[in-house]
């Protein structure tokens, strides 16, 4: 690891001060929170610092009701306790089944909420620092478009990456009413989680829509009730402890045959957490059945780009998606 | 600590190892596994891969299983670090321990203590009721049911613990005989 330094924050107001007094002075930060990604990375020089500033002992850890069955989950709440947490598997099922389907015991003892949201892609070129990659080293090129293309994205690439966001969490929260809390300079700012995370473009080396020195403090999760009905699929390589090669979340109302209301996330096939939007709203007054269901995603998939190697995630998807809402839809009968 | 205003290069942290309150200095980048092997001299604790994929390292820190190459020393002043010397000694093996001696759940020992470390805690998790991958639907959504252990639940609950000699089946056998003994005489996991 390169040097740094080391200090522990006190308060999220001492974290933005301590960040601000690097910027002044030309010093690069980095908060450390649960560290199982960011160790790694210091460690493989993917990331460098100047300071580290420990925010993992600040007071952001409780999980609190809102207003209309709603959830409060402190930014630093660990993802092991979230998921057992009674509150969260009754009101938001899929996102403790998303955060068991990720990582390792151990992993999900350390890793923190907010962490989880702002983990850096696996694309294996990322991660290699003998191959150019324009989100590691912007302009140096992309290896993953020419390269080995078995875990590409299929919507929202660009010329400059084609890599997936690697969260569980994130796909489950891309299917629900969710807030990310921030702290900066200027105070306190509400993200929609749609607009935390970005696609390419010609900046892939920006994950997010997040300043430099912003904290993130919560993730509030809204009705709506439906979402007691949810659910996470994951596929993958291996039966546990792997990434998804593609990630169904989804939740699903149904009214006397009818879909009254539903929520569709996918994992694996964009740079940041899909919400399958257009099949969505194929679903919405029309009927509960399993041929909706293929039909609907298979309108998603029109906006699919695959590559020679990644085409399977569109056939992965186009069986998992219906599966999931069939069973839930079992599950209402 | 000594780094209430900027940042340092080096501090002293105190941790209890084993039961044991140690002090040391140390330069901020080192992990908690290279503390404890390279400052400390306990050597069970294992360097796999040093990124946190292969589960060698486990340890307990305030009772929760962790990989510590992943783990910076700095943050975890004060903390309570149990490692596969403080379940058992060679004289006075923990009942887990024994099991994977009896059911030859090892081959060449190497991932053995971070084994045995995560299933120690991995038990634990089981009897406070928290859930798994493996876990049905409706179990998942309500929070009084009761862990059933099965072979399946063992494999999923300790996939963060890799063995390149493959001896999966034994280390499944030993956890499972360790959860129903204690189960069968009331100990606590």
């Amino acid at each position: 690891m390169r040097p740094f330094t080391y200090e522990r924050a006190t308060s999220v107001a001492d974290a933005l001060r301590r960040t601000a007094g690097a910027s002044r002075e030309g010093e690069r930060t980095a908060y450390l929170a649960g560290g199982t990604n960011l160790i790694d990375h210091l460690r493989l020089g993917i990331r460098e610092t100047d300071r580290l500033i420990d925010v993992s002992h600040l007071d952001l850890t409780e999980v609190t009701e809102l207003e209309e069955g709603g959830l409060r989950i402190g930014a630093l709440a660990r993802n092991a306790d979230v998921a057992a947490h009674p509150l969260v598997r009754r009101t938001f099922p899929v996102v403790s089944a998303a955060m068991l389907a990720g990582a390792s015991g151990q992993l999900r003892n350390m890793a923190t909420m907010g962490g989880n949201l702002l983990q850096r892609t696996r694309c294996v070129y990322f991660q290699d620092l003998s191959t150019p990659c324009n989100k590691r080293d912007p302009g140096s090129g992309c290896s993953a478009i020419e390269g080995l293309g078995t875990y590409n994205a299929l919507i929202g690439t660009s010329d400059s990456c084609v890599a997936v966001h690697p969260s569980d969490l994130c796909v489950a929260l891309a299917a629900l009413d969710v807030t990310v809390v921030v702290e900066g300079p200027l105070g306190e700012r509400r993200i929609d989680f749609a607009d935390l995370h970005r696609l390419p473009g010609d900046r892939p080396e920006r994950d997010t829509t997040l300043e430099r020195s912003e904290l993130i403090t919560a993730i509030e999760i809204a009705g709506p009730g439906f979402a007691r009905r949810s659910r996470y699929r994951k596929l993958r390589e291996r039966a546990s402890y792997a990434f998804a090669t593609v990630s169904v979340a989804a939740a699903l109302e149904v009214r006397d045959g009818q879909v009254a209301d539903v929520r569709i996330g996918l994992g694996g096939v964009s740079h940041k957490p899909h919400r399958a939007l257009r099949a969505e709203e194929v679903l919405r007054g029309g009927p509960a059945t399993h041929e909706a269901y293929a039909a609907a995603i298979a309108v998603e998939m029109e906006q699919a780009r695959p590559g020679p190697d990644n085409g399977y995630k569109v056939t992965q998807l186009r069986r998992a998606v219906p599966a999931v809402l069939s069973a839930l839809t079992e599950e209402t009968a | 600590m000594d780094h209430a205003v900027g940042g340092t290069s080096h501090l002293s942290t105190k941790l209890v190892v084993n039961g044991h309150p140690q002090e040391l200095r140390h330069d901020v980048r080192v992990t908690l596994l290279d503390a404890l092997r390279d400052h400390l001299g306990v050597t069970s604790v294992k360097k796999g891969c040093d990124h946190g994929q292969c589960g060698a390292c486990t340890v307990l820190v305030d009772g929760r299983r962790v990989v510590s190459c992943l783990s910076l020393t700095a943050s975890l002043d004060g903390a309570e670090v149990v490692t596969a010397e403080g379940l058992g000694t060679p004289d006075e093996l923990s009942d887990l321990q024994q099991a994977f001696v009896d059911r030859d759940g090892l081959q060449c020992g190497y991932c053995t203590p971070g084994q045995v470390c995560s299933a120690q805690a991995m038990l634990a998790e089981v009897a406070a009721g928290m859930p798994s991958h493996v876990t049905e639907p409706g179990a998942l959504t309500d929070p009084d049911t009761a862990v059933e252990l099965t072979d399946e639940e063992i494999r999923e609950r300790m996939s963060g613990n890799l063995c390149r000699c493959g001896a999966y089946v034994n280390i499944v056998a030993a956890i499972r005989d360790t959860a129903a003994r204690r189960a069968g005489t009331g100990a606590q996991p």
